[in-house]
């Protein structure tokens, strides 16, 4: 049996097409201003990937910010509940699940059996977002995706002491005019967001596996920094990428509330 | 004998030429990277405009942000001191001063007398200082001086729900999309500030008169909204709201030179 879970968030969406423990095709869209049109623009990419269409699929499983503007879902769920869900599914261990969204950040205690005992997010003030990232990439003029890798490059990281992102932002300007390296700055702006998610992960009192879901799980410079930080290694997801959590976790508690 | 007061800021250097209490001359430059250079600009354009020469200064006070970096001066003192100083010259029956500068804002409570009994202030979050509506004037591309008048003339206003300048930035470029009346957003910003200033100031206790200070004072529709959140009546000085600072030192400066005389 074929489900199917969009999770439609602020900043892009995903979709994913489920088949029992496979993944037959995803995803992943910059979110417009119409949560309904976006959701339907995302499924239909996975569904076409999948080679399927809507008729095959089971039932549809919604989260995100515009969960409940979807018309075809019929299992909408929480956030939580679906990154959770979908961190599990990815790594089956997990007991402490940090996700980090374009524009919030969570930190989840699951217990043994998967269920969530703790969680806290953030979603008030753009430091430790991937809205920081996105900022602080531009102002150095490095794409998003290259953010990460300057950390190992770097020789002796700057450390930024604002956490507000528009202080840090005109921070790493006058850094930059004052000839400070962009290996240098970009470790110091993966430290800077590490260090702000460290504090909202250890309030949930963090035990292994502790993983890590959203967009900025695949910046290994923040990884590595918020791995030292928290003295946890970070399992980051293989089976799947893991901005798809959210999405996978969806799709997983439709099928199960069938 | 004249004397001097010097504020760098975060975004200007103010000074102001004081004798007996009296303002000779000020000047408003914006700031650089290097506020000893700044304060050296502010001091020379309000010596120009006292028509006072440089040699004449017997004492100079310095303040704000870049105060431990400027050259030539006698002695420091903090903002909260220097503005609650000025503030009090002017009104003595002040008890609360806010103070909204360019990168903080602050909040302090005045004793009979003129002490500061308590004080708060920001700097760690843009949201709440005058950067939000500097982020906010880009994004609607408008100077910020219109601000206020625009928010006056406005039929109503919309209610920012965030309270992070970058997610609130976002925010209003979607209202704008959506064919919001400016002027309706321009209020609503103003009130998120008001709003946030306006939690400050309570977390001290706030106390009539209360004294409003700092270049964000000229803005006319962030009055009106503090006012609003604090359903107190403002009070302004005689005097542009953004040297309350320098003025303040330059009192400290003219006190300090009567104490040496006196010992």
């Amino acid at each position: 049996m074929i489900f199917a879970g969009c999770d439609v968030g602020s900043l892009t969406s995903k979709a994913v097409v489920l088949s029992g423990n496979r993944i037959l095709g995803s995803a992943v869209i910059r979110s417009r201003t119409m949560p309904e049109e976006t959701a339907r623009k995302v499924m239909d990419e996975a569904l076409a990937k999948a080679g399927l269409s809507m008729k095959d699929v089971k039932g549809f499983g919604g989260t995100g910010y515009g969960r409940d503007k979807i018309g075809f879902v019929n299992h909408v769920n929480s956030e939580i509940a679906c990154h959770a869900r979908g961190a599990r599914w990815l790594v089956p261990n997990a007991r402490t699940v940090i996700d980090i969204g374009g524009q919030d950040c969570k930190a989840m205690r699951l217990a043994e059996d998967g269920s969530i005992t703790k969680f806290l997010a953030n979603d008030k003030c753009a430091a430790g977002t991937g809205r920081f990232l996105e900022v602080m990439a531009k102002a150095l003029g490095v794409p998003i995706e290259e953010l990460g890798k300057l950390s190992a490059r770097a020789k002796k990281p700057v450390c930024l002491a604002s956490t507000c992102t528009v202080w840090a932002q005109a921070d790493v300007v006058s850094y930059l005019n004052a000839g400070e390296t962009i290996e240098d700055l970009g470790a110091g702006i993966n430290n800077a967001m590490a260090n702000r998610v460290a504090t909202l992960a250890n309030s949930v009192k963090p035990d292994r596996d502790v993983c890590m879901t959203g967009g900025v799980a695949k910046n290994q410079g923040v990884v590595r920094a918020l791995e030292k930080l928290l003295g946890y290694s970070i399992v980051i997801p293989r089976k799947a990428d893991p901005q798809l959590a959210g999405a996978i976790g969806a799709a997983l508690l439709a099928a199960e509330a069938v | 004998m004249p004397v001097a007061g010097i504020d760098v800021g975060s975004l200007t250097a103010k000074a102001v030429i004081v004798e007996n209490g009296e303002i000779l001359g000020s000047a408003v430059v914006p700031g650089s990277p290097r506020p000893g250079e700044s304060a050296t600009l502010a001091l020379g354009k309000a010596l120009e405009n006292a028509g006072v020469k440089r040699e004449a200064i017997t004492y100079i006070v310095g303040t704000g942000y870049g105060r431990k970096q400027i050259g030539n001066v006698n002695e420091v003192h903090s903002e909260i001191a220097c503005h609650a100083r000025g503030a009090y010259q002017r009104l003595p029956s002040v008890r609360t001063v806010i103070d909204i500068g360019g990168q903080d804002a602050k909040a302090a409570r005045i004793a009979e007398g003129g002490a500061v009994a308590r004080y708060a202030y920001n700097d760690k979050c843009a949201s709440g200082t005058g950067r939000f509506l500097e982020v906010m004037a880009e994004a609607l591309e408008k100077p910020i001086e219109t601000l206020g008048d625009l928010a006056l003339s406005a039929s109503g206003s919309v209610r920012i729900s965030n309270q992070c300048v970058v997610f609130a930035e976002t925010e209003v470029i979607s209202l704008v999309n959506k064919g919001i009346e400016l002027g309706s957003i321009i209020r609503g910003l103003h009130e998120a500030l008001a709003g946030r200033v306006a939690a400050l100031a309570r977390s001290i206790g706030v106390e009539k008169e209360v004294c409003f200070t700092g270049g964000v004072a000229k803005n006319k529709g962030v009055a009106k909204a503090l006012e609003d959140a604090l359903g107190v009546p403002l009070r302004f000085l005689d005097l542009d709201p953004q040297i309350t600072g320098a003025y303040g030192a330059a009192l400290l400066a003219e006190e300090a030179t009567m104490q040496k005389k006196s010992a």
